[in-house]
Formats: structure tokens, C-alpha cells, sequence
């Protein structure tokens, strides 16, 4: 038995649609029998997987808290991957805006003030946009290929984390324990309801990210740039769209989104800066950006299911003993299975058997005349 | 002497990974096909190779069982990009992160056991010969395999017709499927070679590099691997020098950070990835020399008209 694929005259919009719900279905087969191996019942596992974690208020402030940065750096990657540009050290962006944002509450902490804030989230985002015009300056000065060089930077800025909350930037009173001092009160990012849960402005930035985006993309010449330049490089020429420009745009947007979602991170969920501050939000973050169509709308929706498969990877582990690696594992089956239903936007599907001849007969010279 | 010939021997030790992940990505990237899940399927390796021969006590069972998952996992890609048509770019990132997510969680009693260790070859009288005893006829197993490996991907490349085939695939799709070829097959072969190349990659790991089992213990050598290929420009015996000068990178800011050179721990960790970077850089500068040497239609998917 084998596939063929036979292209489809124009995309399905039927399927444009339905493609991530199909993917997210066969995931959850997936999840069932992969939740039977492990001698669980699945029916009692996806309960405590997707339902559970969601049904309190407070818990809804978890899932927001978890939500944004995926969305805040999935919305960036999503103008890189429109425009064929491949960051892949999203994570490496994070941290840079982590720690780039943490230079006045480290270094300056008697500097207090309405003031902090607003200058910590601008450094962040300077910190993750510089951090990536390094892939790019490679890419367009050197014709180097950016995912090795993206994602290699990922180790770099982790390493570099590791020096600085063991070494330089250690709290002196600390204990000897690899983190910086707590940040003062005027460097914590509030909360937004803090009377029912955790959730902090972080998620309103992601938000107030994706529409912006979303009008970049479908209302101005920018957007439509990208989108030229992705799928025909060439046309792009003609009409005078710099490629190097692109590069360097979407590398920086990208970065100081994900520079933003670092910063926002330290400020908001953890307080200080500590030798791991992302649970691998910067890969995730490409799951979101694919599952949510590449169209930053989309994208809040998926980083939404996202967040929830970390809260439910924790929820597994703590109440069914299941490693809680189990939510990479849901989140990597997810993008198979969403790459895989994309086709069908593009070709309908063919099963042959092998009793099939290989080829139709090929119709008579008399039967077209 | 001795100091000099346990160096070298750490270093080739080293190096046997990246050369042998490499070399199977090579052949995978020859036949037009950008595989970026090395990292996944080599991690695969390692922890099912621990797997195999901590629950037989045989690491040679290990072997058997590393090359086999890392094979089987690169099928799901071939079935996605060559079947299905997908984005090989983004469908090789979602094999390295679903294998790093499944190796975590099959490997997670297998954290702090014991592993089993490969021997190292002993030819009684030869082994015993000094200096050139050891490096010669005192290494791991996996290590001749890696040689054997490289010469025997050269010779099939430029001395064979199927290589010969294999190739043009790589420049041309379409040429090659006009001639008859049957293009679909050969990738998905040379896909499933790539994947059982990582996975003995990966077992060497964990079965003689340090024989336990840690999460993430891959630490990026898969992209390396992916980097000595550009790097090599496709070209096998360049993978090999490649493997061995990274070898030599790692094994040096090892023994820098053991003899304590007051340079923090973490920037010498980082010289490996630094140093692939500036590799890249300096191999991909020549954009012309860059266009001549890669497989010209890597990373395009193919589906076949009627």
C-alpha cells in the first residue's frame, strides 16, 4: 500500500480551518494509547490532563501566566516562518531579554520608581532583538544558515545565564543558591487581578502583540512583504522588497518579542533571575506558531492548547506519577500530526493498494477525439 | 607518550559520534533531503542503546536496538516529508523535539542505574604494542565502525552507479523522476540509513562514551553533526577531519576546565558551539563555492506527477 498525493487546483479552505482540530484530534488518539502503554486509564488520564487544570479561576491565571510567552514569541516566529526565514533560537532571545531586563533591578536595585518598569521591558526587548541580529548579520553578511547558527546560540545564552546567577550577579546574601536578589517591588510586573489569581500583565502584552501583528501582516505594506518574499523570493526582487532588510526585520521582531516574553517572565512569574528561567517556551513556541496557522490570531488560541498541555504534563506527574516530560511528548506529537494535516490543504490523498496497477490506462486516441 | 596517546584516544572517542551522526546525515543530504531531528533520532538512540543493554545486561544487544529506534524514528519522517509532502524544515525540528520529549519519559527510570560499557578491542600481542598498540587495536568497536562507515560512504557515493543515482536525486528531482528513477524510494532509504547512523550515534553515547543515562545527554551534538556536513561541503573525508577538529574542541575545554584555567567553566562549554558558528562562517562565506557544493534541490519537497 502506498500514498499519492494529487494537488489540489487551489488550497482547501475547508480544511485551511479544520486541519489543526483533525491534528489535534489524532494527538489525543495518540495520547490514549500512549496513556494505555503506560497502564492508565486513559479516559481518568485526560481528565486529569486537560480538564482538571482548567476548572478553577485560579487556575485559569496558570494557564494565562503559561500562555503568554508562547504566544508572545510564537506570534514573532510566525512573521520570520511566513517570510522562509528560520529562527529557531527563540529560546536563546528569551533569556538574552531576561537577563539584558534585569540590568536595573540587579545592578541598580535602589533605583525605585514607575519608571523601572517600563525601562526593564525596553531593555528586554532591546536585549532579545540584539541577540538575534547576530543569526542575521550572519545569514545576510556571511550566507550563513541561520537555523544552526539560532539555535546554537541557544547553549551560549544558557551558559551565559548559568555564569552570571553563579558568578557575577549572585545574590551575596543568598546563600551560596545560583540566583540574583529578589527584585524590588517596582520591578515586579503586577498582577492583573490579584484578588483571583497569579496572572500578570504578560499576558496582556501578548495579546495586545498578536493584534498588532495581525494588522502588520493583513493591513500594511510590511505584511504583505513578508508574505511575498516567503513564497516567491523572486517576485519579492522585482517588486524591490530587500531580501537582507527582511532578514534583519523579522530576526529583530521576532527576537524583541521573544526578549519581551523573557523579561516578562522574570519580572512576572519568578522574581529574580535564577540559572533556568524557561521550561523550553522558546521550541514550544514553534509548535504554537504552526498549530496556529502562522496568522497571529490563530496563534492565541494555540498558545493557549499549549500552555495547557505544560499544566497538564504537571497536573499527570503529581497525580498519576507520570513523568511530566510527557507534555513534550504531546507537544511534539501535536506538530507531526498539524504538519502532516497541512497537506491536505494543498493535495487530496490516495491510498493504493498493491493489487492497483501503477497507472490508469491512458484513454484512447479515438474515444477523445 | 602515554599522556599524548590517552588524549588522542579521548578525542577520538569524541568525535566517533559526530562523525558517524554526520556521515549518515551526509548521505541523507546527498539524496536532496535536509533531516534537522538528528538531535531527536540520536537521543532516541542513546536511551533505547542504555534501555536494550541495561535491561539484558549485553551492550551489544544495546547496539542492536540503538541503531534499530533511531532507524524507526526517522521512518515517521520520511513518511511525513517524502509520503506526505510536508515542510522538512519544521517536520525535522518537530522529530528532535518529540525525541527529546520521548527519551525523557522512556528514560526516566533509567536515571542514576548503571549502564553496560562496550569492551574495547584486545588482540592479544597487538594491543600490547606501544603507542600504536592502543590506537589502533585498543579502541571501542563503535569506532571502526565509524571508519569503516566513512570509507564505505565514499566509496558507494563516487565509485558506485546507485551512489551515482543517489546523487543526481540530490541535484534533481525532477531530471532523475523523468529518467525513471524511482526518486521517493531512494530517499526513503537513504532517510532510514541517516536515522540508523544517529541512533548508533546516540548509543555510542550511552553505551561507551559515559555509560549511564541522562537526559538531554545528546547536549547538541546532533546539530554539530548537522553543521559538520555544510562544512564539509557534502564531502565524506571532510566530515571525517571536521569530526575529529570538534572532538578536539570538546576534549580541550574538558581538560581546560579539569586542570582549573581561572576562565569561567561555562564560557569554555560553550566554545563547542561557538566554534561551530565561526566554522559555518568562515565555510559559507564564498557564496558561489557554497551554491556549487550543496545538493541543489536539498530541502525542496518532491511529489512525483502522473
Amino acid at each position: 500500500m502506498r500514498l499519492e498525493l494529487i494537488k489540489r487546483p487551489q488550497r482547501s479552505m475547508l480544511f485551511s480551518a479544520l486541519s489543526p482540530f483533525i491534528a489535534f484530534m489524532l494527538t489525543i488518539i495518540a495520547g490514549a494509547i500512549l496513556f494505555a502503554l503506560l497502564g492508565v486509564n486513559p479516559l481518568k488520564a485526560f481528565q486529569i490532563y486537560f480538564i482538571e487544570p482548567v476548572s478553577q479561576v485560579w487556575q485559569l491565571h496558570e494557564l494565562a501566566i503559561k500562555a503568554a510567552p508562547l504566544i508572545l514569541i510564537g506570534v514573532g516566529l510566525s512573521v520570520c516562518y511566513r517570510a522562509n526565514i528560520w529562527n529557531i533560537g527563540a529560546e536563546g532571545q528569551f533569556i538574552l531579554g531576561g537577563i539584558v531586563g534585569s540590568i536595573i533591578p540587579v545592578l541598580f536595585p535602589q533605583f525605585e520608581g514607575p519608571l523601572v518598569l517600563p525601562l526593564m521591558l525596553l531593555f528586554g526587548m532591546v536585549g532579545g532583538a540584539a541577540y538575534a541580529t547576530v543569526p542575521a548579520l550572519l545569514k545576510t553578511r556571511f550566507n550563513t544558515n541561520e537555523i544552526l547558527t539560532s539555535l546554537m546560540l541557544v547553549y551560549v545564552a544558557q551558559l551565559f545565564l548559568d555564569w552570571l546567577v553563579r558568578g557575577p550577579w549572585r545574590d551575596p546574601k543568598g546563600f551560596n543558591f545560583p540566583q540574583t536578589i529578589q527584585f524590588n517591588d517596582s520591578a515586579i510586573l503586577p498582577e492583573l487581578m490579584p484578588a483571583s489569581g497569579r496572572a500578570n500583565w504578560g499576558f496582556v502584552f501578548a495579546l495586545v502583540a498578536a493584534v498588532l501583528v495581525w494588522i502588520l501582516m493583513s493591513r500594511m505594506l510590511k505584511g504583505f512583504e513578508v508574505r511575498v518574499l516567503g513564497s516567491s523570493p523572486r517576485a519579492g526582487r522585482f517588486a524591490g522588497f530587500g531580501i537582507n532588510r527582511m532578514v534583519f526585520f523579522a530576526f529583530m521582531l521576532s527576537g524583541a518579542l521573544a526578549g519581551l516574553a523573557g523579561i516578562s517572565e522574570v519580572s512576572g512569574a519568578i522574581g529574580q533571575l535564577q540559572p533556568v528561567i524557561s521550561p523550553g517556551y522558546g521550541f514550544t513556541a514553534i509548535i504554537v506558531a504552526f498549530l496556529g496557522r502562522l496568522n497571529p490570531l490563530g496563534i492565541v488560541a494555540a498558545g493557549l492548547v499549549l500552555a495547557l498541555t505544560y499544566l497538564g504534563g504537571e497536573a499527570v506527574q503529581s497525580a498519576l506519577g507520570i513523568s511530566d516530560k510527557v507534555a513534550r511528548v504531546f507537544q511534539g506529537m501535536l506538530l507531526f500530526f498539524v504538519l502532516g494535516c497541512d497537506t491536505l490543504i494543498h493535495y487530496r490523498i490516495r491510498l493504493i493498494g498493491f493489487a492497483t496497477p501503477k497507472l490508469e490506462a491512458a484513454p484512447k486516441l479515438e474515444e477523445v477525439h | 607518550m602515554d599522556i599524548t596517546v590517552n588524549i588522542l584516544l579521548t578525542i577520538a572517542t569524541a568525535a566517533t559520534p559526530l562523525l558517524i551522526a554526520a556521515i549518515g546525515e551526509l548521505v541523507v543530504e546527498r539524496s536532496g533531503v535536509l533531516n534537522l531531528g538528528v538531535e531527536g533520532m540520536m537521543i532516541m538512540g542513546a536511551v533505547g542503546g542504555f534501555g536494550a543493554g541495561y535491561l539484558t545486561g549485553s551492550p551489544w544487544i544495546g547496539l542492536l536496538a540503538a541503531i534499530a529506534l533511531g532507524a524507526v524514528f526517522s521512518l515517521l519522517f520520511a513518511v511525513m516529508t517524502l509520503s506526505l509532502a510536508t515542510n522538512q524544515v519544521a517536520t525535522g525540528l518537530s522529530l528532535t523535539l518529540l525525541g527529546l520529549g520521548l527519551s525523557g519519559m522512556m528514560g526516566t527510570s533509567f536515571v542514576g542505574q548503571p549502564g553496560a560499557r562496550l569492551p574495547n578491542l584486545d588482540i592479544p600481542g597487538l594491543t600490547a604494542i606501544p603507542v600504536v598498540g592502543r590506537l589502533l587495536f585498543g579502541q571501542d568497536p563503535i569506532f571502526y565502525i565509524s571508519i569503516a562507515l566513512t570509507a564505505a560512504v565514499m566509496w558507494f557515493l563516487f565509485k558506485t552507479r546507485t551512489g551515482l543515482t543517489l546523487r543526481s536525486i540530490g541535484d534533481s528531482h525532477t531530471s532523475a523522476h523523468a529518467l525513471g528513477i524511482h526518486v521517493i524510494r531512494y530517499r526513503y532509504l537513504a532517510v532510514i540509513f541517516g536515522g540508523a547512523c544517529a541512533g548508533l550515534a546516540g548509543g555510542h553515547l550511552s553505551l561507551v562514551y559515559t555509560p549511564q543515562w541522562v537526559e538531554n545527554m545528546t547536549a547538541g551534538r546532533g546539530w554539530i553533526a548537522l553543521a559538520l556536513v555544510v562544512f564539509a561541503s557534502w564531502r565524506p573525508w571532510r566530515v571525517l577531519a571536521g569530526a575529529y577538529i570538534f572532538g578536539a574542541v570538546w576534549i580541550g575545554q574538558l581538560h581546560a576546565q579539569a586542570f582549573g584555567i581561572p576562565v569561567p567553566s561555562q564560557l569554555l562549554s560553550s566554545l563547542p558551539y561557538l566554534a561551530t558558528i565561526v566554522v559555518l562562517v568562515l565555510i559559507s562565506r564564498n557564496k558561489r563555492l557554497t551554491m556549487m557544493n550543496t545538493p541543489a534541490s536539498l530541502g525542496q519537497p518532491f511529489v512525483p506527477d502522473r
